[in-house]
């Protein structure tokens, strides 16, 4: 009873191995935290310019400038009109559509996944390959097979991608997914296979390891009560799950209104295909674009971005509480 | 419904291709249930009371045999079309379901026909709730409920659909001890009430004892034998179902039968008429010896425990191959207890059984006990099984002969074995502290057991209030010689 009850002695060296953890997490991950809400809201009338503009790094190191306190970033990240409501608008978009797509199919596969006993491990790391490739290379490869024309513009068009191969087999006519001239909702398809292709990995691994974690005897109780499976499916896996399905879409969320490797992967750096770039541009290529000339703007889109997902976040919480059975 | 099992038998396949052979969990079960019984499928962990009890539900194929409920053979029907309700070891209630829900979910599933309308559906919710005195708890759930009321949430769930035969796996395990007292006479009250044929299934003799109309015994997949407790208990077929049976368990000796007189050890101690010159097995019921000064056994007292109205003499013989010799006498019989006591026989609670085959051999009236006990049993419309002939074995099934205690050391005390045989004295020393151990764990547990058997006698008249208290007492008994041991 008395060694629950003593005090640890050892506090000291608990911290001293505890020190370089700390160190690293102060450095890289606390202080860039601060300093990116602290830049949101610098900013200095600048004569030249005859503006208001952000913190950057080059004119922050003359002394004679000094910053104020305000929201002009934040103005300026809102009135930088359709740059931002675009952004915004993709990728509330790919997160509503890519969410939902990706647990459903997550979850059927690993139902499936789960009463199979044959290949079972061969599925499982197939499934989880796209996990461990590099997302650029993903990309890249997608780009190569929605491909219709070569992305040089003087030569014709000549079908090349294996979808558009696959879509002539079945009689079809091939879709122009992401070259010159093609429409915006065929790239957003092209992203949202990519993105949910990208996602199954995690889901499946989270929804297959809850899955085991079932008592098979509900099964046999609902089986002797006569429910179909589609019952079983309804009244009995997916309330077992809803912990790790919460878990799931929450994280889900969290990581589509982060979207940017994707659409880099596939259409480049120029966030569009070829004549149209920054169509399919997100809150993240936003931030990222804004970087090397205003890091003021980029902080205050970061801090936008992040009060969004808090928001949702916590809507997410909320709902799962009424409907997840712990 | 009558429920017929012709031949049952369930073959799991080895799970390594290379090693190991399939494994027979029931072995050429056949028995016929009669209507409106409730029937205790009894036997040690292992012994396939359980895939027995799956096969009957559906939830396992047999290998081979038919299953029948009434006349309908149910063999290859899917659990859901067979009319059952089972009620699993942990309940299996659905967590995320109120009470009230989970008992309507078997009515929900109901297809075509039989579907009924919402109102039907909560009246027979209602009903079955009553039935089983969980109508106030409607709106629970699972988890906000104790053992026992989820317990009967479990067979209120099962019942609902007016199933024909009621299955029941280990029902009682899960609860205390007072709880499945309590709870024991709960199943028997619902099962009259209801009439519906009911087999549970239990490793413990006493619960199965107690509420069965009918016991089957069973051990590595075969039936050893079948029959009404009590008939059972007085006569059993083998020696494992004597040692099943029973608390304190009966006493077992070696002997041997010669010239017509059964010896225990070197002692005579009673005259076997007609009886063949064989080696065996002597079981004798704590309630079988009387204290007598012309007895034939003689034992060595190593204690007495006082029960009140029963006394139970504790002595070593070197005969028994139980580490102490329990006798259960009538305190007013008892006069003063030596350091040595001889005991006459019961000639009826005395067994024999053969050493070979560990079969049965009944001598003097026994036979005609037996051959009376059979004829009523059909008379009643029971089938009798009783296993006759060598007794299925593991490995490492022997009887034992002595403790095992050096057998059960682990590696580590093998290996402390081995370092100790380098210094001189060690062994010398250990062995003593280990035999005096032995003695000293026993006797706490098995006080524990007798006062609750005890209590329960008076229980069967009595009210299910009233039999909470004793119960209560002997819950609490182990814990409190336990603490007054160790202060």
């Amino acid at each position: 009873m008395s060694k629950t009850k003593e005090k640890p002695k050892n506090n000291l060296r608990a911290w001293l191995y505890l020190t370089p953890a700390i160190v690293i997490l102060l450095v890289f991950t606390v202080w860039p935290i601060i300093n990116t809400i602290r830049i949101a809201f610098l900013c200095r009338w600048d004569s030249n310019l005859a503006a208001v503009v952000g913190y950057d790094y080059q004119t922050a190191m003359n002394p004679n400038i000094h910053y104020q306190f305000g929201f002009n970033n934040f103005v300026n990240v809102l009135s930088a009109g359709n740059s931002f409501l675009t952004a915004l608008g993709n990728t509330m978009l790919l997160t509503v559509l890519t969410v939902p797509i990706s647990t459903m199919l997550a979850l059927l596969i690993a139902v499936a996944l789960n009463s199979i006993k044959p290949l079972k491990k061969v599925f499982q790391t197939i499934f989880f390959l796209p996990y461990v490739t590099n997302a650029i290379a993903i990309g890249m490869v997608f780009a190569a097979m929605f491909s219709m024309v070569r992305r040089t513009p003087t030569t014709d068009p000549t079908s090349v991608g294996i979808i558009n191969n696959l879509f002539g087999l079945f009689g079809g006519s091939p879709v122009n997914w992401m070259d010159r001239g093609s429409s915006y909702w065929a790239n957003i398809a092209v992203l949202v296979i990519y993105i949910v292709w990208n996602a199954l990995p995690f889901k499946i691994l989270v929804l297959l390891g809850g899955l085991q974690s079932v008592n098979k005897q509900y099964y046999d109780a609902a089986k002797v009560d006569g429910a179909s499976r589609w019952r079983i499916f309804w009244r009995i896996t997916v309330p077992m799950l809803s912990p790790m399905i919460a878990y799931v879409v929450i994280t889900g969320f969290i990581g589509g209104f982060k979207e940017y490797t994707s659409v880099v992967g596939i259409f480049g750096d120029d966030m569009g295909p070829y004549g149209k770039p920054g169509r399919l541009d997100t809150m993240v290529g936003f931030i990222y674009n804004s970087i090397p000339h205003n890091q003021g703007k980029a902080s205050a889109a970061a801090l936008i971005l992040f009060v969004i997902i808090f928001a949702v976040t916590m809507i997410n919480l909320y709902v799962s509480k009424k409907k997840v059975h712990y | 419904m009558k429920v017929v099992l012709e031949h049952l038998t369930k073959i799991f396949p080895s799970r390594d291709k290379d090693q190991g052979s399939e494994v027979v969990a029931v072995n050429d079960f056949d028995l016929e249930i009669p209507d409106g019984k409730l029937i205790g499928l009894l036997g040690p962990s292992g012994c396939g009371k359980s895939t027995t009890l799956f096969m009957i539900s559906g939830l396992q194929a047999p290998t081979s045999g038919k299953i029948y409920f009434g006349e309908d053979d149910v063999t290859s029907l899917a659990p859901e079309n067979r009319g059952i309700g089972l009620v699993f070891q942990n309940y299996a209630l659905y967590p995320h379901m109120t009470v009230q829900q989970n008992i309507l979910f078997p009515l929900q599933n109901l297809k075509g026909e039989q579907r009924l309308s919402k109102e039907e559906m909560l009246q027979r919710a209602n009903e079955v709730a009553k039935l089983v005195q969980i109508d106030k708890l409607m709106n629970r759930k699972p988890s906000e409920l104790s053992g026992g009321q989820q317990q009967r949430v479990a067979i209120a769930r099962a019942l609902v659909k007016m199933p024909r035969v009621l299955l029941l796996d280990e029902p009682l395990s899960n609860l205390d001890a007072r709880l499945r007292l309590q709870t024991r006479e709960e199943i028997r009250r619902i099962q009259r009430d209801t009439q519906i044929t009911t087999i549970f299934v239990t490793h413990d003799q006493e619960e199965a004892m107690s509420i069965s109309d009918f016991i089957v015994v069973m051990k590595l997949g075969v039936i050893m034998q079948t029959g009404k407790p009590q008939w059972v208990y007085d006569d059993p077929a083998n020696l494992f179902v004597a040692k099943f049976l029973g608390t304190p368990p009966i006493n077992v000796f070696t002997g041997k039968i010669e010239n017509e007189m059964l010896y225990i050890g070197e002692e005579a101690v009673l005259e076997v008429k007609g009886i063949e010159d064989q080696e065996v097995y002597i079981g004798v019921r704590p309630e079988g010896f009387i204290l007598e000064a012309e007895g034939k056994l003689t034992c060595a007292v190593t204690g007495v425990d006082v029960m009140g109205r029963d006394v139970s003499v504790v002595s070593t013989n070197p005969a028994s191959l139980n580490p102490v010799v329990r006798s259960i006498i009538s305190s007013d019989e008892m006069g003063n207890i030596g350091t040595e006591v001889k005991f006459s026989l019961k000639e009826h609670k005395v067994f024999i059984f053969n050493k070979e085959t560990e079969e049965r051999v009944y001598f003097g009236k026994q036979v005609a006990a037996h051959e009376e006990m059979v004829e009523r049993m059909k008379a009643e419309g029971h089938t009798i099984r009783e296993h006759n002939g060598p007794l299925p074995r593991e490995a490492d099934d022997k009887v034992q002969e002595s403790r095992p205690v050096e057998e059960k050391k682990g590696f580590f005390a093998k290996l402390k074995g081995l370092f100790s045989k380098g210094k001189k004295k060690a062994p010398a020393e250990e062995t003593p502290a280990e035999t005096a151990e032995a003695p000293v764990e026993e006797t706490p547990v098995e006080e524990a057991q007798a006062p609750a058997e005890t209590a329960e006698a008076p229980k069967e008249t009595a009210s299910t209030s009233d039999a909470e208290a004793p119960s209560e007492q002997a819950a609490e008994a182990p814990g409190n010689t336990e603490s007054e041991a160790k202060e």
